[in-house]
Parts: structure tokens; sequence; C-alpha cells
């Protein structure tokens, strides 16, 4: 049987007009790549709603924020390596600094989206967002927790970054899936380990579960879409409950998803940890399975550290 | 206002701007001289505000793109009553004190439209501001004053580049033309200083005038505001530390602090009434 796989930016286009349907004040702006971030679904049915900034980041963070100023509720999106690398400054200092009420979607994510090779791999995002004061980082599994955290992401006040892949991605939650921001979710019950992802490789990690399983390795899997602020309690559950963890992310492993989940373990309740992750080295040119392939990022590299990381227990 | 009375405000917020860098012993007295009769005639007579309500939805909004002229926007708000009660000392970079080495909406002083240090943003921001106007059918101004050294930052040319695709002709910017940055010229940096020119070919309404001069800066905004279609830029010569003799046009004003003889001169040149 095969696999249904969607594409985790149609669930931020979704969610876009979901939004702006509820609550004209919401509007879209991205900077010249709205077809592949999905906003152009915004300018196709409300086209008052959205903003085409051309390919200018800064000045699309700097707009959003005097929109944000001015009463509305802008979300900027294009993609991640330029959305959270030319615009860092004015995502901290104009947005963050001053909690400014601007969403922002890092698109096209991760490793895996392949031929255009390094210059727009985002391995770092996560890290460069997570690290500012304000900023809530979600970076969740699927189309349909796309579509909810960025719905989420409206229903606070404050900055927010959510980050998506390119490819379709295997479905791995339905609209009845529940998500809360702030709130790990529970996708496998076990005992031996637990894996926490996010992104991509939550799919890879239920895979290497059931691998596993065959081997009577008992496996725990986490979602942990947000990253900031990160769920301390359901994170050391998982470590007291199965004494170790292995954490996997389609991002750099320094400064990560990882690297939060050690920070939170480190505090409350060290246990061996395994990283998945791209292990301090940019990406190159190639087909998205073939990438993610050759820099670790699949079912057979978890079940290795899964096996490694029990033998530290 | 008639101009005897804003000549006089300039030379009162230029006194105090020093004065409050002499007393924090640390800030740039220099660019803020160069812009202060812009930013005084702006609160005195141009931008439609009110003091007692300084988040009213319907008020002009300002932004200081070059953040580190704050000490005269700091006490032009003072002067202009949006300090209750009126600040004596302003502890100005002092640990705890409202008043940050750079603005911040969010220190607590009442009239911050916007943060900024980080330059080249101004524009990019009041843009957004101006067309949130737009979206609201609202009839305010968004007014920024730049730095000559800050247009520099890539970002201002976005900023200008989509605010003229966008006819925001709510926003007007004044580029505070002294011809210094940090290190030296602008001329000496990059070759050229020629403001006018880039915002006439990126089809912005520009004009050119003596910073110094509050008629001329009141009679630009007129203009613009009767020049529909296109965003406002009012290129103004000006001269950086205008006002105290040992500083004008002496760039390592840029940052520093007067000795107690320079404070002496300071209280003969801009003191008393």
């Amino acid at each position: 049987m095969s696999i249904k796989k969607i594409p985790m930016r149609d669930g931020y286009g979704k969610a876009l007009l979901e939004l702006i349907a509820a609550n004209p004040k919401v509007i879209a702006l991205d900077a010249d790549v709205a077809k592949s971030t999905r906003s152009i679904w915004v300018k196709e049915k409300f086209p008052n709603n959205f903003i085409d900034m051309g390919i200018a980041e800064q000045d699309l963070v700097g707009t959003a924020a005097g929109l944000a100023f001015g009463g509305m509720m802008p979300f900027t999106s294009t993609y991640a390596v330029f959305m959270a690398g030319r615009a860092w400054d004015e995502i901290r200092t104009t947005v963050c600094y001053n909690n400014l009420n601007v969403k922002i979607a890092g698109a096209h994510a991760g490793i895996s989206v392949g031929p255009d090779g390094a210059t727009h791999q985002a391995l770092e995002d996560v890290a460069i967002m997570r690290v500012l004061p304000n900023m809530t980082v979600v970076v969740p599994c699927d189309a349909e927790e796309t579509r909810k955290a960025t719905l989420a992401g409206a229903a606070i006040n404050g900055p927010f970054y959510v980050r998506f892949g390119r490819e379709a991605v295997p479905v791995v939650t339905e609209e009845s899936t529940p998500f809360e921001l702030g709130k790990a979710r529970t996708c496998r019950e076990g005992s031996d380990v637990a894996v926490i992802a996010n992104g991509a490789m939550l799919y890879e990690s239920l895979e290497a579960a059931k691998i596993l399983a065959e081997e009577n390795i008992s496996v725990e899997v986490i979602d942990l879409h947000t990253v900031k602020p990160i769920d301390v309690d359901a994170v050391v559950a998982a470590a007291k409950k199965c004494g170790c963890v292995v954490t996997a992310e389609e991002h750099q492993i320094f400064g990560g998803m990882g690297s939060a989940v050690a920070e939170c373990l480190a505090q409350n309740y060290p246990v061996p940890q395994e990283f998945i992750g791209i292990n301090d080295s940019f990406g190159e040119s190639g087909q998205p399975q073939e990438l993610m392939d050759a820099y670790n990022l699949n079912q057979s590299a978890i079940v290795a550290a899964v096996k490694k990381v029990i033998a530290r227990k | 206002m008639e101009t005897a009375a804003l000549q006089k405000i300039a030379r009162r917020v230029r006194f105090e701007a020093v004065r409050m860098i002499y007393e924090g012993k640390e800030g740039h007295p220099g660019p803020a001289l160069s812009c202060a009769d812009i930013v005084a005639t702006l609160y005195f007579d141009v931008m439609n505000i009110n003091p007692d309500e300084p988040d009213w939805e319907d008020r002009d909004r300002f932004i200081l793109s070059k953040g580190h002229g704050c000490p005269i926007w700091y006490a032009t708000l003072n002067e202009r009553g949006y300090l209750k009660p009126k600040v004596e000392h302003f502890h100005l970079r002092e640990l705890g004190s409202i008043f940050q080495g750079h603005p911040s909406m969010h220190s607590g002083v009442p009239g911050i439209d916007m943060t900024t240090g980080s330059l080249g943003n101004g524009i990019a921001i009041g843009a957004g501001m101006a067309y949130a106007a737009k979206v609201h059918k609202k009839d305010y101004y968004t007014y920024v004053i730049c730095g000559d050294g800050e247009m520099q930052e890539g970002v201002t040319w976005e900023g200008v580049n989509m605010a003229k695709g966008r006819g925001l002709d709510n926003l007007v910017v004044f580029v505070d033309n002294n011809g210094w940055q940090s290190y030296k010229t602008i001329e000496f940096t990059i070759g050229q200083n020629n403001m006018a020119d880039r915002f006439r070919a990126f089809g912005w309404h520009t004009q050119e005038i003596n910073g110094h001069d509050v008629e001329q800066i009141k009679a630009a905004v007129l203009i613009a505001k009767k020049t529909p279609g296109s965003p406002h830029a009012i290129i103004c010569r000006t001269i950086k530390g205008r006002g105290l003799s040992y500083m004008e046009n002496n760039n390592k004003w840029h940052k520093g602090v007067p000795t107690e003889e320079q404070w002496a001169i300071t209280q003969t040149e801009l003191g008393g009434e």
C-alpha cells in the first residue's frame, strides 16, 4: 500500500485562507516565492490581504513589523534559509525585541529541498530562531499539523516561527489528531527508548519503531513539534520512563531541537542521548531522498542510534 | 508655530540633548544636533499628535531611523509634554533608565513609536505603518528621519522601492544629509553622496532643503502633502553638531562627551532663553 503524501506547505496555505476568512486583519506577505510557499492562495482568493514584497527579505520583515504596529496580523513567508538568515536582524531587533505580532514561515527548509543545493538548504534556522527571546518555534510533521500549527500561531500574541519542507511527506496526523502549542504529542508508547522527533523525521521515527519492535525493542515516539517553548514535563517524563533518548530532526545537531532536549534533560533528568541531524556540515545538490540517506536522516540511522543509546544506559 | 518660537525650541532641545550626554557621560551629540531642527519642527508644528494620549490611534507616526541620535528625540518629547512629570535628569544609558542608548518602544518612554538602532530599517517599517493606514482608511502620516550614512544599508532601498511601488504618499522621509558617518565622510567611504538623485531615480517626490531652516522644513511638508501618488523624500542639508562652535562639522563628535570647559561653552552658546 502506498503512503499518502502531501507537502506541508499546503497546510500553511490552507490555514492562511481560514484565518483571513475569519479575520480581515490577517495579511500575507511573501518575497517573490508565493507559489512555493502557498501564500499565492491568499492572493488568488483575498487579493487585498496579500503583498508581494519582491526579493527583499529584510523589507518583508520590516514592513510586516510596521503592519503589526498598525493593528494587522502579518504572516510573512519565503524560503527558510533567507527568511531566518537574511532577515535575522529585523526579526531580532524589530520583531522580537518589540514583541510584535509578526508571524514568520520558513518554507523549503531542510536538506530535502534537494537539487538547489547548500545555498538553499536551511539547516540552521531553528537554532537562530529559538535563541531569540519572545519567539515561539514550531516544526510540524505533516500538512495537517502545519495547518494546525499556523492556526495556533495566530492565536498567540507575539512572534511565531513555523518551518516546513518542500517535498510531499507522509501524512501521519488527521484532522482529529490533537495539537496544542507547547505540548509534545506521544505518537507511540514504548519503554526501552524515547525517540523525540519533529518535521519529516517523525515519520522516519515511527517506521524505525516498527522495525525495532520486531527485535523486541520497545520505542516510545514523541512528536516535539514545538521546539520553543519546550514541553519540559513531556521530555522529562519520557527520559524517566525509558532511561535514554534519541532526537531526530532535519537540521544541524548544533543548536536544534536535539540541543533543546539536551538543555532540558541536563537541567532536570540527565540520561544518555544520541542525536540524529546534520553533523556540522553544509548540504549539497541531490534528490531529496538521496540526500536524506546520504546525511543519515532516515529510519536505519534512527535504528542504529537507538541501539547505541540503549547500550549506554 | 511662529518661526522664532520654533527656533527657540530647537535651541532648547539641543541644549537638553547635550546636557543629558554630559550628565550620562555617553552618547552621540553630533548626530543628535544635526537633526534637531527637523525633530523640533515635526513635534511642535507639523505632526498631528497628542502628548496626553501618546498611543492615540489617529496620531501621526514618527520613526528616528538613525536611532543613535535619540537624545534629541528624548529632549523633544520631554519639552512637548510627553514625560509626566517633566524629566530633570535623564540618566541616559544608565542601568535601569528608561532612556536607553538607542530608542526602545518598550523601555517606558511615552511617544516612542518604534525601536531603532540597527541602521537602515526605518523606511521599511515606516512603509508598513503607512500601508496599514491605507488599509484602515486612516489619514495619519508616517514621518521617518534617516541618516545619510545608513543609506548604505541595502534594506533602505528595498523599502524605498516598495513604498514607491505601493504609492505610499502618506510616508515622508527626511534624510539628515550631514555628509558624515561614524568613521569618515560619506564621500570618502563610498565615493558619492547623491541622496536626492537616488530617491528621484526610484520615483519618489523629492525635495532638497536646508535642514536647519524651520520655515523650509514646514514648507517642504506642506508641498509633500499636496503632491499625491508617491512617497516623499526631503533631503536636508545639515551640519553635524550644529549649534555648538566646538562641535560643528567635527566628526570627533559623532560620539563623545563634553569636557567641563566645553560644557561651559555649551551653556553660553545654547543655554538660557
